[in-house]
Order: structure tokens, then sequence, then C-alpha cells
């Protein structure tokens, strides 16, 4: 067990035990929860974690803040979604959509890294911003092949579709439809690409990328070519991206600009990675079932707060269920001032280590 | 002093200091050698984009449009890079502020509606300038109130200054939402300023020719301060090196607050004259722009203003240009221009020495 988590325990009793209570309820959801809506929920969250977990290694442990997570997230699902459209609904078009995703995504991510790394980690930030932005608008303009802003909507294969049985009997009292197998699909990839993730900090190239955060002229004096090495994380969590856009894809049956590309996820990206805590993997996986809890639950409850404060002049303006991202900005500020390890730092500051 | 005067020996050992410091000439203090080779990009690529339109009616036309929209990028951007370069603050909420000045302006114009409507260029042109004032009024304020409030506990901090400023951003869209609603804005521009200008051939919509006005004033404005004031030369030694200004006495703090009120209340201007240009607005329009700004600050090299102004003009030109040539890569076609000079230049065209 210690070795699958690469010697990194979570180092707090209270963080052991939500991280496994969200590990089993997520491995159990399709049985514990019938409805559709959980298990959405469910399937979102083990997107989010591969690209959350993802993203941390950039952010948390090489200090890279890139805005262009989106758009290797977005070259996944349009990668599985455009062969599964234009191929048809075959285990040919979902795997070699995902490796042309692959390719293009691991090339795009080097030619970035060339282009910015090599100067200060800010050009980064901002070149990111810029070449993922021009995609977005790039991905929306070409209708004919993308869909423009409508995406488009294709089949899986047939394995995957609800109307699929694995077996005649339910198991559990559970049919075990495309759409559950699609989920473990899903669930088993995020578990393995996170394990894998755990693997990487751990391991010496992880504490280099480490060291350059820490500082990387003294990692540079070391004899560590610091260029290198953040160009081959920015390469691995591009990689990690593209995987997590093509799972969303087969699990959507759809890609869209909205889903994939939109600067709102980036920033729900930031969010949970800041929340959670960055340089501490855990964090992902916390922030971002926190966050996507809250925001298919926080909306409901505003909502309800905004109707009861009706007459006080812009308090329900201010609570009003489309104002949820305000509150989620303050919290965002909030924490990275006063919790900058997220709610894996405080845990492990409390419990014993 | 007259005994000095008097006293032939004293004259005739200056008269000999002053001859010998003729004889050996004094070195005069080196200077900087002008890097001028970046300029001659603008003048090549309007040249070549000239043989390529051949026509030239089109050709002054996109090239004044271009010239205008570059003004305009560069009044939003040049408080950016002034930031940058005394601060080492990359400000990602910029945009906000850039929303913030042109709702203020619309604000602004609502009791004004009777000069705006009135086919009276001087009563047209106050209305603009009451509302560019408010705008810029209210983004220094809030500038000045970022600054303390967001920015000053992270200084130094790059990792969480743009996570920061990103969350300032996200607040104020929000906020701009809470007091203005979140439906589409229309601006419209004053009456005598719409239409274009006929000269021969060429049309030159009247608005642009205000965008290049305040888009010069600005720049030479901001030369002269920078150059020929007191003001200026602490800012020019704060870019250098603030620990030397604060070891000699001066409060580069208060220097900070000013200069990031400074550069907001630009980017409100900036805000102003970019909601005119689009007449119509929404809380995203001042980070639909950042990504132009963005990629004319690194061209420019990060901090330096004279930058800053030639690397808005070549974006705006280059993306006019190649709008007409080849539609189909506009969109590609700063992005291109950007790797293009990173690829000469890895810091921009006029990199700010300390870093």
């Amino acid at each position: 067990m210690i070795s699958l988590l690469s010697g990194d325990r979570p180092r707090s009793a209270v963080l052991s035990v939500i991280l496994l209570a969200i590990l089993v309820v997520l491995a159990a959801a399709p049985f514990a929860f019938p409805g559709a809506q959980a298990l959405n929920t469910a399937a979102k969250i083990c997107v989010f974690v591969i690209l959350v977990a993802s993203y941390d290694l950039l952010i948390g442990y090489a200090g890279i803040v890139s805005f262009a997570h989106t758009m290797f997230y977005g070259i996944g699902g349009y990668g599985v979604g455009l062969a599964l459209y234009g191929w048809g609904a075959t285990w040919v078009s979902v795997f070699g959509g995902l490796a042309l995703a692959l390719g293009l995504g691991i090339v795009l991510a080097l030619a970035i890294g060339l282009f910015s790394l090599r100067v200060r980690a800010i050009f980064f930030a901002m070149i990111t911003l810029a070449v993922a932005s021009a995609f977005a608008i790039l991905a929306s303009q070409l209708s004919g092949f993308t869909g423009g802003e409508d995406g488009r909507s294709f089949r899986v294969p047939p394995e995957l579709r609800p109307a699929f049985k694995l077996f005649e009997e339910p198991v559990l009292g559970l049919d075990i439809t495309g759409k559950v197998l699609t989920y473990y699909i899903l669930f088993a990839t995020a578990l393995a690409l996170f394990l894998l993730a755990l693997r990487v900090v751990n391991s010496p190239f992880g504490s280099v990328l480490k060291a350059i955060r820490e500082n990387d002229f003294r990692t540079e004096a070391l004899g560590y070519r610091t260029v290198v090495f953040r160009t081959k994380v920015n390469c691995l969590a591009a990689a990690m991206a593209v995987v997590a856009g093509g799972l969303n894809a087969l699990w959507l049956r759809y890609t869209g600009p909205d889903t994939t590309l939109s600067f709102a996820i980036m920033l729900d990206i930031l969010l949970m990675v800041v929340i959670g805590g960055m340089g501490t993997l855990y964090g992902a996986v916390i922030g971002a079932t926190l966050f996507i809890v809250a925001q298919n639950y926080l909306q409901k409850l505003m909502a309800v707060g905004a109707a009861a404060t009706e007459g006080i002049p812009l308090v329900p303006h201010l609570i009003h269920p489309d104002r949820w991202l305000l509150w989620l900005g303050i919290l965002f500020v909030a924490s990275v001032y006063f919790f900058p390890t997220g709610i894996v730092g405080r845990f492990r500051k409390a419990g014993p280590h | 002093m007259s005994e000095t005067l008097s006293d032939p020996t004293a004259s005739a050992g200056s008269a000999a200091a002053s001859a010998s410091a003729s004889a050996v000439p004094v070195e005069p203090i080196p200077r900087l050698p002008h890097d001028r080779l970046p300029l001659l990009i603008l003048p090549v690529i309007a040249g070549v984009s000239f043989l390529l339109i051949g026509d030239p009616t089109t050709w002054i036309t996109l090239t004044l449009a271009g010239l205008a929209m570059g003004m305009m990028i560069f009044v939003i951007a040049s408080g950016l890079t002034l930031v940058f370069g005394l601060m080492d603050v990359l400000n990602f909420g910029h945009g906000a502020f850039i929303s913030v000045g042109a709702y203020l302006a619309m604000t602004a114009l609502i009791p004004l509606a009777g000069w705006v409507q009135v086919d009276d260029l001087a009563l047209n042109l106050a209305a603009l300038g009451i509302a560019a004032g408010v705008a810029m009024a209210g983004t220094a304020a809030l500038g000045y109130a970022f600054e303390r409030v967001i920015v000053m506990p992270v200084y130094g901090q790059h990792l969480k200054q743009i996570l920061v400023t990103m969350g300032g951003l996200i607040i104020a869209e929000q906020m701009i939402h809470v007091v203005w609603g979140g439906e589409q804005k229309s601006m419209a521009l004053p009456a005598g300023l719409r239409g274009a200008i006929l000269f021969g051939d060429v049309a030159v919509e009247k608005f642009r020719l205000v965008a290049v006005g305040v888009g010069l004033v600005v720049f030479l404005g901001m030369v002269l301060v920078l150059n020929r004031t007191r003001l200026g030369l602490l800012i020019r030694a704060g870019v250098e090196n603030v620990e030397m200004v604060e070891a000699l006495g001066y409060r580069v703090k208060r220097l900070f607050v000013m200069v990031f009120a400074a550069g907001s209340a630009l980017a409100g201007l900036g805000g102003t004259l970019w909601a005119f240009y689009r007449e119509t607005m929404t809380a995203a329009l001042g980070s639909e722009v950042m990504v132009m700004v963005f990629i004319v600050i690194i061209i420019g090299g990060l901090g330096s203003v004279g930058g800053c102004f030639l690397g808005a003009l070549l974006v705006a030109l280059t993306a006019n240009y190649v709008g007409f040539l080849a539609p189909k890569i506009a969109l590609a076609s700063n992005i291109l221009l950007m790797a293009g000079i990173l690829l000469w230049r890895p810091n921009g065209l006029y990199p700010v020495a300390k870093r």
C-alpha cells in the first residue's frame, strides 16, 4: 500500500480518513447512488482529479503557472471526440484519436516550453494565456471541422453505450451497463494516473522540480539544466490533461468549446489547486471533490438566500446564484494569503505527523 | 569673491586649469548606444504589406486603422508595463480596470446625453473628456485600493502575485455584474465623431483620429514625465534598482502606489476609448483585450515604455494587414509575430536591463 503511494503518505489522520472516504465513495458510486446526476458528479470528480493533479505538478511542484492547461484538456476532448465523429464509433477511433491528441499536445507543450520556459516564469504565464486563447478562437472558428460553438455530439463504441450489458444478471442489484463500464474506465484511469503522479513527485526527478520551485538559480548552479526539467514536467502535465480531456469526451459523448476550452474551466482548476493545497497531490483530490460538490449545491443554497433577502438593496444581487464565482474568488484570494498550503496543509499542521 | 577675481595668480591658475582641460578633453559620461534596429521592423512590415496589397488607398486605410488601434492598445498596456518595470508585479487584474473604466465612462455619459447627441464637435469632445476623466479618476482610486489590499502583501512572490491578481480580476468582474448588471451594454459615439472624413479616396473614421491623438499625447506625456521630471527620474531609478533609491531616502512604497494608480488610470482611459471603438461592452471587455496587451508587452520587453509603444503598433498593424491579406491566419498572426520576435530577442525588443 505504502509503495503504491510511493512512500508519500497523507501524514494526517483526518486527511487519511477523508481521502479514504472519497476513494470508497468514488469506487462504489454506481452502486451507492442510482441517479444519473450523482454518477455524473462522480465522473466529473474523476476527470478533474487527473486534471488538477497534473496542474499541481506544474504549479505546486515546479512553480510554473500555466494558463494553457484547458487547451490540452480540449485537445484531448477534441481528439477523441472528432475521431469518434469522423471515423465511426469504434475502439480504433478512441485510441487513434487519443494517440493523435497526445502527439499534438506534447509537441505543443514542448514548443511553448522551449519558447518561454528558458526566459522567465512570468513569460510562461502570459504566453500560455495568449496561445490558449488563440487556440480557443481557432477551435470555434474552424466550424466545418470542430462543429464551432455548437461542438460535436458523437456515438461511443457499442460496449460503452447505456444499452449494453456486460452480464445477463444484475450485480448487487445493478445492471452493469455501458455507462457503468465507462465510469469504471474513468475511475481506474484517474486512480492510476494519480498514483503515477505521486510516483513522479517522489522520484529524484520530483526532487529536482521542488528544488527549482524553491530556488532555480541554485538548482542550475548544482548542475541541473532547469529548462530541461521544466519542459519535461510541462509535457508530462500536458499529456495527463489530454487523457483527462479524452475521458471527459467519452463520458459526455459530446465535445465543445464550453466543456473543454473555456477560460472559466481554467479558473476552476486554479481554484481547486489552491483551495486543496498546492504542492500536495492529495490537495488535488480534496480540492476537486469539494469544488465540484460545492458547484452543484452552493448555487441552490444561494438561490434560497437570495429569495430570503428579497427587498434589501444590493444583498440579493450579491448572493444571486449567478454570483457564486464572486464568493469563490474571495475564498481564492483569502486562501492564497492565509492558507497557502490549502486544506491539506491545514490538516497536516493540525494533526500528528 | 572679488579678491579671488583680482588675484592675478589665481586667475592665471584657473586659466591654466581651463587650458589643460581643453588640452586633455574631459571624457563625457558614456551613453548607452541607441538601439534603433527594432524600429526598422515597422517600416519593413508596412512596406512588405504595401507590395502585397498593391492598392495604395486600401493600404493607407488599413495603416491608419492599425495606428489608431495600436495607440489604444498602447494606452492600455503602458500602465501595465510600467508597473511591472518598477515593482516587478505583473498585474493579471489589469483587465478589470479596463472594464471598470469603460463602465464608469458609460455611467458618466448618461447625464451628458444632451452634449453627446448634439452635432457640435466642441461639446462632443467635452463630453468625451469628462467621461474619460471620470473613468480615470475612478480607476485610479480603484488601483490605489487594489495595490494596498491585494498586491502589497505579496511583493516579491511571483506565483502568489499571479494568483491573487487573477483572483482580483474574478472579483472585480463579478462586482461589475452586481453593480451594472450582466447584460451587454451599448456605448454610442458622440454625434460629431461618427462617420469618416474623406481625404481623396481615403476614408478615415473620425474616432480613430481622436484615438491617435490621445495615444500620442499619452506617449509624449509619459516620455516627458519620465525623462524631464524629478518624479520620472525616481521612477527610472526605481526600475534600475529599487534598493538604491530606498537607501537614498525616498519612500519607494509611496512611489509604487502612485505609479500603480497612474497605470490603472491609463487602463481606465484605454478602456473608455476601447468601449467607444467597439460600441458595445460586457464585463469581459478588459479580459478580452488583455491577451493582445500581454503579447504587446512581451514583444516590447517587459517594463519598457518605448518597447510597449513599438510593440502596440507592430501588433495592431500586423493584425490589420494579415486580416486583409489572409483572414484565415489572422488569428494566429499575433502569436506568430511574438514567436518570431522572441526567437530574435528572447527578452523582447527593448529588454529592461536589470532582469
